[in-house]
């Protein structure tokens, strides 16, 4: 049996996206901005997609702009406002469970001068509003926050950032990076008071290659690539047309079915947490007792265990063909403590002991069941033979 | 311009008898190495040279740096051949190839004629007094130095002209296939390709055994090993790389034994395992990454409880290297980049806090008693289950 717990690190495509993608690559090849038929042809795929992500985040086409990657919106996102916004002030805010696409460009931009506030989270991982209040200053003229934590799942509370942060200072930016949010959860950027929202592709059972920036048709902000001009000049490169409506469709797929999806998958998560707390010495993380599961991201279950290291269980997992994530994968090739497990508060000693199991809308509960069966198996044993004092 | 190369070689000029021998192995080392280069090549032997003539165009720097990998070769000498077209038609040709390789041209020279096709019309002497004159009215801030020239030029007369002055300095060694075969024991450190790449400088073929250990290293850290190998073999030529399963023999040492001295029994496993495949692949002894007092295990009272298993010799090339040293290797090889990737190796993950440092070999010996019952069985599985990767 294959069972594939690594969905916060990618997904599996949907077979439509697939065939999308190939259609795009070998029939409408054509360059959006070539005159000609074939040029127009992809044009069209490409206001197509463009409307898809309008309609479902109610916002104008216009203000869809597509990236290589998440990382690529985020890096955009960040450097692009805060360079067009330098006069009105050199204060950033973030926090301090961001994905590296967020923080590394924000000590990039530190090294420009600006000054970054990183908020503190609580042992659920979330931030305090409280905190948000009293860092914003008249300078600040960015705040960046995540939606859903790649690594534990914790969901912030952005539409109430959001209008804190518009009370406090209607010129402030807002941004949100919503690469493991978005396809998982309503989200509407107009209510919510975001500026500028990033999405990925293959987060969201679409290609890999293709990343989304939402901005907000006011929002002052600077092109940090040169070439030939496309998207409004703030993004040149010719756009990759079977990467971005292949995107759109895996969206279209997703938010048509949410709500019955996202039952399923908190009864999956629900489930799991409850055959995973039998076992002894096993901590969930960010789900204190207080908390029931419907508050957090319906995709990541973050648990760790006491006493086996955590790259030999996923290993031991990987042998039963099993799929799951040390931490998370992007941070997999410099193996070091999670800074989103430090800064909840994890007790150190289990932060190399941490595992990361992520849902998508493939999973099945007789998956988990097999898991859990793993789990029991395979536990007692990896304990039984460990690095002794 | 240039269209051959001529290989100068160190040590196999003095061998007696045997000397075809080696000289054989290198040229077929040559052609190893230049398969993977671009452009078709000749490699010949004649009057105690190897010639390699490119049939083709090809990529000289490409081919000076495949060369440069193969042990065996002391010199590179880019060669300019021309047909003979009269005496006059070859000092143009001289005064021409200086211009071109030697564009800073206020050094002194030295002509040295060969004359192998005695029928030419001049002896050398002539042909380097003559052509010396026909450089000096080229080139008047040019200056012949007889005792220590900057620019030796070497002129051959056979059936056509060759002309070559340039000496790149080649690998050294002897060509690996002269010196028997060894076992390396490969890990996915700093230390172990490096010995590897030292003996098979000496001119032994290398096999390489490694030991994983599932699910405690990964098939990363397995494939880590490969690129290893990978990069060895480029100067070795291929390499049978024998993968051992040895989780459940770790696994039962370190039930079995005590904590502190699992490392020392492991590696004595390790040694035996590895023996047992050399004198399989007729191997004439292993190598070893280990040096004096690097780790616990490595401390002369260890090597003595590691090497007392093993009949074969064990090399250890590295014994009296700093690690700085042995580092400096593994960048000039290639190495260092790929053996610093963090992935965890099998003499790691159970290794205790305090290993023993000066094992007493009869306690160990005793100690390993307590796996009788099984380890015999666990060591056959273990070889019965070799996986062997190739690697090239």
């Amino acid at each position: 049996m294959e069972v594939y717990l690594d969905n916060s690190a990618t997904t599996k495509a949907f077979l439509e996206v697939a065939e999308l993608v190939k259609k795009l690559m070998c029939e409408d090849y054509g360059n959006p901005s070539s005159l000609h038929r074939k040029g127009v042809q992809a044009e069209n795929h490409l206001r197509y997609a463009k409307e898809t992500f309008a309609k479902i985040l109610k916002v104008s086409e216009k203000e869809i702009y597509f990236t290589s990657v998440g990382t690529e919106s985020d890096n955009l996102a960040l450097i692009g406002c805060a360079l067009a916004n330098r006069r009105k002030g050199m204060h950033l805010i973030t926090t301090q469970i961001e994905h590296p696409a967020v923080l590394q460009t924000m000590k990039y931009l530190e090294s420009l001068g600006f000054r970054v506030t990183y908020l503190p989270v609580d042992r659920s991982g979330c931030i305090r509003l409280e905190d948000l209040k009293n860092a914003m200053t008249a300078e600040t003229i960015l705040v960046s926050i995540m939606h859903t934590n790649n690594e534990v799942g914790s969901l912030q509370p952005i539409a109430e950032a959001g209008e804190l942060i518009k009370r406090m200072n209607p010129s402030t930016l807002f941004h949100v990076d919503a690469v493991q949010g978005f396809g998982k959860a309503k989200i509407y950027p107009k209510k919510m008071h975001i500026d500028l929202l990033s999405a990925s592709g293959h987060k969201i059972h679409g290609p890999k290659g293709v990343g989304l920036l939402y901005i907000q048709e006011k929002v002052k902000i600077q092109a940090i690539n040169y070439g030939g001009g496309q998207q409004m000049n703030l993004r040149s490169g010719t756009e990759n047309v079977p990467g971005i409506a292949g995107m759109a469709k895996a969206a279209e797929l997703l938010y048509g079915s949410l709500d019955q999806d996202l039952e399923q998958l908190y009864r999956c998560k629900q489930h799991f947490i409850d055959g995973v707390r039998r076992i002894e010495g096993v901590q969930v993380n960010g789900l204190p007792d207080c908390k029931c599961v419907e508050r957090t991201a319906p995709h990541v279950v973050s648990v760790s265990f006491a006493g086996v290291r955590s790259e030999v269980l996923l290993h031991a997992l990987e042998e039963a063909g099993i799929y799951v994530s040390a931490g998370s994968a992007c941070s997999a090739h410099k193996p070091q403590p999670s800074a989103t497990l430090k800064a909840m508060g994890v007790d150190p000693k289990l932060l190399s002991s941490t595992i990361r199991f992520s849902f998508s809308v493939f999973t099945t509960m007789e998956e988990l069941d097999y898991t859990l069966q793993v789990l029991y198996d395979k536990i007692p044993m990896l304990r039984k033979y460990t690095r002794r004092a | 311009m240039f269209t051959a190369f001529l290989i100068k070689y160190a040590e196999i000029g003095i061998k007696g008898r045997n000397r075809h021998l080696f000289e054989d192995a290198l040229v077929h080392q040559i052609k190893y190495a230049l398969k993977k280069c671009e452009g078709k090549f000749l490699i010949h032997k004649t009057q105690g040279r190897i010639h390699v003539d490119a049939c083709s165009a090809f990529d000289f720097d490409e081919v000076v740096e495949h060369l440069q990998l193969v042990f065996g070769i002391s010199g590179i000498c880019p060669v300019v051949s021309v047909e003979d077209e009269g005496f006059e038609k070859l000092c143009d040709t001289v005064v021409d190839y200086i211009a071109k390789v030697y564009p800073e041209q206020n050094q002194t020279f030295k002509i040295n004629a060969r004359r192998a096709r005695k029928d030419y019309p001049k002896d050398s002497m002539e042909i380097n007094a003559d052509i010396g004159e026909a450089v000096l009215n080229a080139y008047p801030q040019m200056r012949v130095d007889v005792h220590n020239p900057d620019i030796l030029l070497n002129i051959e007369i056979r059936e056509k002209i060759y002309m070559y002055s340039e000496i790149i300095p080649g690998p050294g060694g002897m060509p690996v296939g002269t010196g028997g075969k060894a076992m390396l024991l490969l890990s996915g450190g700093i230390d172990s390709p490096v010995a590897g790449y030292m003996i098979a400088k000496r001119g032994v073929k290398i096999d390489a055994v490694y030991f994983h250990a599932p699910p405690y290293t990964s098939d990363r850290a397995k494939q880590k090993v490969v690129d290893l190998a990978r990069i060895v073999s480029k100067y070795t030529g291929p390499i049978y790389l024998h993968v051992i399963n040895f989780t459940d023999i770790q696994l039962y040492i370190h039930e079995k034994c005590p904590h502190e001295e699992l490392t020392i029994i492991m590696r004595r496993y390790m040694m035996r395992i590895a023996e047992h495949l050399a004198k399989e692949n007729e191997c004439l002894g292993l190598i070893t990454g280990e040096s004096i007092g690097q780790v616990a295990s490595q401390t002369m009272h260890s090597l003595i409880a590691t090497n007392e298993v093993c009949e074969l010799p064990v090399y250890r090339p590295l014994i009296g290297f700093d690690k700085q040293e042995i580092v400096e290797v593994s960048e000039k090889i290639g190495t260092f980049e790929t053996s610093i990737l963090p992935y965890e190796d099998c003499c790691t993950i159970f290794v205790a806090k305090h290993p023993v440092t000066k094992p007493n070999v009869n306690v160990i010996r005793r100690h390993e008693h307590n796996l009788d019952e099984q380890i015999d069985a666990l060591v056959k599985t273990a070889l019965e289950t070799d996986e062997l990767i190739i690697v090239e």
